[in-house]
């Protein structure tokens, strides 16, 4: 009789679906299927994909690379921490560190150049947080993660902090720059 | 051991003393977690308003981390155990299996939650409900959430066993009513949560007490979430039979195909619980075919399955109310239904919030690239207060309203205030995950005390409008909190004053359920509706859904086609 009583005919499944049911289990099918296929089609079409590049990584490997980038590249230092500036060539790898609780070191990128970004950190979990693009990749310790970005537009970016990392999580922010050439 | 039996005079029930008192005793214990959340979501709510800004950093991640595991876990794992009791032997008519079981298992789970809120509120473990190595919380913390889990664990399995009694026992005929088969689902998912929790906890506990050298981290994640997430998959299956059941309660309504719902239900326990890849899809070290494919429920099938059950639910209650003579035109049965019960308004709400606000949001952000305009910002939060707290807690708030009379025997106190509450809650709620949305695709993030990153010298200057939007957040999540605290006034009023309904005997044998003699002739639902459509309102309702399911998933597909190219 109802949906907490045992279902009135022993045989219910033979009961002829109505069609509303119908039509719509049709539309909901297809709507599903379009949504299934968007993923791949923007792998093949579209500009936005992770790599699926990632290596194991330490602390100290990771570290050494990152220096060895801001050994050669540094254009200046910012704050009063003296945080590197680093302006290396296009198409290069570049290395980004976070750590409790600070992004090392400042990157300053060109604008419609493509470069390697290779993520880890270098405790908890982290999460790159680019604003005001919102475009945000998480970040996790013994993992290095590798995805090609390409600046669209010059300016000033920050890099936010936004997974949860402990008592400073809040204060974990840095600036990135995007430059004509 | 002597089991004894009543009947509701109001409902035609029959329940199992023991099982009552248990019932009892879970509803409650949820309910008292849900006032400690609902203080802890105040203070969280006040504190992310960047014109209050109320508690210092540490007391604010303590108190989200709190208001997270009451919530999501104890307050509603508590009322989803006397859910189940409900649907098993008060549903089927049988006594409960091993009543002794269900009392160590209900302490178990006090002892569990009381331990991890101790745990937390010693101030070392404010790690958040993930709670992701190799960020460590105080062994407590892992030993409450393990104890908590093995009680749950073995609720789960006395619902089977009363299954078992029932069909044994011969208590009912046919086939389980579809509230209880939704019940099941529920029940299976939850035992394959409970034990992803089981394999990551455990070690973490051990980790935590030094007994293991290293957790791996994504491993972590990935394991985790398939207890963190099915946890919540545990309620949609919950809540959508908590909605059939409404239906049925409120209307006499039938559901329009057994069938349907019933493999909608199957679909449920195949493919839901893929979807705790929607955490990991910015993860390094994960493919994109992994994540594609469960991300996806496996092409959707799982999101079929609810958008099925968000087409037969009101559907049964259109083709009840049709038949009831509310016939004219395609919404006559909409606008007599009877908006004044909280049991019906509340579970009406619930369902237009979930399937809306919750559903459209959670398949747009599981999509694999979309994901990265939205990951760990203050969209996520955002959908899932549609989903668990419109569509679960405001479910199970207006099965409380039933539930007072017939299972507390008390009268609902303050009626007046309990025919708004559902507004006051629901309508506050949705307001106030719709805000947390917008403020989330400006790029807030979640899980964050401070969005000025005062003393920060390269601190991120968040549009003006991101200020507007936390404002309006925290008004809506107020207007919320009225809501929950009419329910919890209600609730806890009705059972200590409420005036007492006429005492029922008890006796010591069963009535079980008998199918009418000769079964009924298989047929369509006598004739109602327009057009041949049994249901032509509901249709409407659903293809203004799709509509902007479709138009609001491309729009997001513009917005990232936008950002920088990513390879």
């Amino acid at each position: 009789m109802s949906a907490i009583l045992p279902p009135e005919s022993r045989v219910w499944w033979k009961q002829p679906v109505d069609r509303v049911e119908g039509m719509w289990i049709a539309l909901a099918l297809i709507w599903s299927l379009i949504m299934f296929f968007m993923m791949p089609y923007w792998h093949v079409f579209g500009k936005q994909n992770l790599s699926n590049e990632a290596y194991r990584t330490t602390p100290e490997a990771f570290s050494a690379k990152a220096q060895a980038m801001v050994d050669q590249y540094t254009v200046r230092t910012e704050t009063e921490q003296k945080i590197p500036v680093v302006r290396p060539p296009a198409g290069s790898d570049v290395y980004l560190i976070s750590r409790l609780w600070q992004w090392w070191p400042i990157l300053e990128l060109e604008a419609g150049k493509s470069y390697r970004l290779h993520l880890t950190s270098m405790d908890y979990l982290h999460s790159f947080s680019l604003q005001p693009e919102n475009l945000n990749l998480q970040v996790i310790p013994g993992y290095e993660g590798v995805v090609t970005i390409t600046p669209t537009r010059a300016g000033k970016y920050s890099v936010v902090c936004n997974e949860y990392c402990g008592l400073g999580h809040h204060t974990m922010v840095s600036s990135l720059y995007v430059v004509n050439k | 051991m002597n089991t004894l039996f009543r009947t509701c005079p109001q409902s035609g029930l029959q329940f199992d003393k023991t099982a009552e008192t248990l019932m009892k005793a879970n509803a409650v214990a949820g309910v008292v977690f849900l006032l400690v959340g609902g203080i802890l979501a105040l203070l969280v709510t006040l504190t992310r308003w960047p014109a209050v800004h109320l508690l210092p950093a540490d007391t604010f991640y303590m108190t989200l981390t709190a208001h997270g595991i009451d919530m999501l876990i104890f307050w509603i794992i508590f009322f989803e155990i006397a859910v189940l009791y409900f649907c098993s032997s008060t549903l089927l008519r049988c006594r409960l299996a091993t009543p002794r079981l269900a009392w160590l298992a209900f302490a178990l789970m006090l002892i569990g939650s009381v331990t991890a809120n101790v745990a937390i509120f010693r101030g070392d473990s404010s790690v958040m409900m993930t709670s992701y190595a190799p960020m460590q919380a105080h062994p407590a913390f892992y030993l409450g959430l393990i104890l908590f889990a093995v009680g749950a664990l073995v609720s789960c399995f006395i619902f089977l066993g009363t299954l078992v009694i029932a069909k044994a026992e011969n208590t009912y005929e046919g086939s389980i009513p579809l509230v209880t088969f939704g019940a099941l689902t529920a029940c299976i998912i939850a035992v394959f949560t409970i034990a992803s929790g089981a394999i990551i906890l455990i070690p973490t506990f051990l980790w935590s007490v030094g007994l293991i050298s290293h957790i791996d981290p994504l491993m972590y994640k990935t394991v985790w979430w398939a207890f963190g997430h099915s946890s919540q998959q545990i309620n949609v299956s919950a809540h959508v039979a908590v909605w059939y059941a409404i239906a049925a309660i409120a209307f006499g309504a039938k559901p329009m195909s057994e069938k349907v719902s019933r493999t909608a239900f199957l679909l449920y326990i195949l493919f839901l619980q893929l979807a705790s890849a929607h955490h990991l899809l910015t993860d390094p070290g994960i493919s994109s075919e992994w994540k594609i494919f469960n991300t996806s429920y496996a092409m959707y099938l799982a999101v079929l399955a609810s958008m099925v059950h968000g087409l037969t639910v009101p559907g049964s209650v259109e083709v009840a109310q049709r038949k009831k003579g509310f016939n004219k035109g395609l919404f006559e049965w909409l606008r007599k239904a009877p908006w004044g019960n909280p049991v019906f308004s509340g579970m009406f709400i619930s369902l237009i919030g979930f399937g809306f606000l919750g559903g459209i949001s959670g398949v747009m952000m599981g999509t694999e690239q979309l994901n990265l305009i939205v990951h760990n910002t203050l969209y996520v939060p955002g959908h899932f207060h549609a989903t668990v707290v419109v569509g679960t807690t405001l479910a199970f708030m207006a099965l409380t309203y039933f539930l007072i009379p017939v299972l507390f025997r008390r009268e609902v106190i303050l009626p007046g205030l309990a025919k708004w509450q559902p507004y006051l809650f629901g309508i506050g709620m949705g307001a106030f995950s719709l805000f947390m949305m917008g403020a989330g695709t400006l790029g807030v993030s979640r899980r964050h005390w401070d969005i000025a990153f005062a003393g920060s010298p390269m601190a991120y200057e968040y549009p003006a409008t991101a200020y507007l939007l936390l404002g309006l957040m925290a008004v809506s999540g107020l207007v919320a909190m009225v809501g929950g605290a009419a329910y919890l006034l209600i609730t806890v009023g009705s059972l200590l004053w409420g005036k007492k309904l006429e005492p029922v005997s008890y006796r010591k044998e069963t009535v079980p359920l008998r199918l009418a003699p000769g079964a009924p002739a298989i047929e369509a639902h006598g004739g109602v509706g327009v057009g041949g459509f049994a249901a032509p309102g509901t249709f409407v309702l659903a293809l203004v859904f799709l509509v902007s399911f479709v138009l609001y998933y491309f729009i997001n597909w513009k917005y990232l086609s936008q950002t920088w190219g990513l390879s």
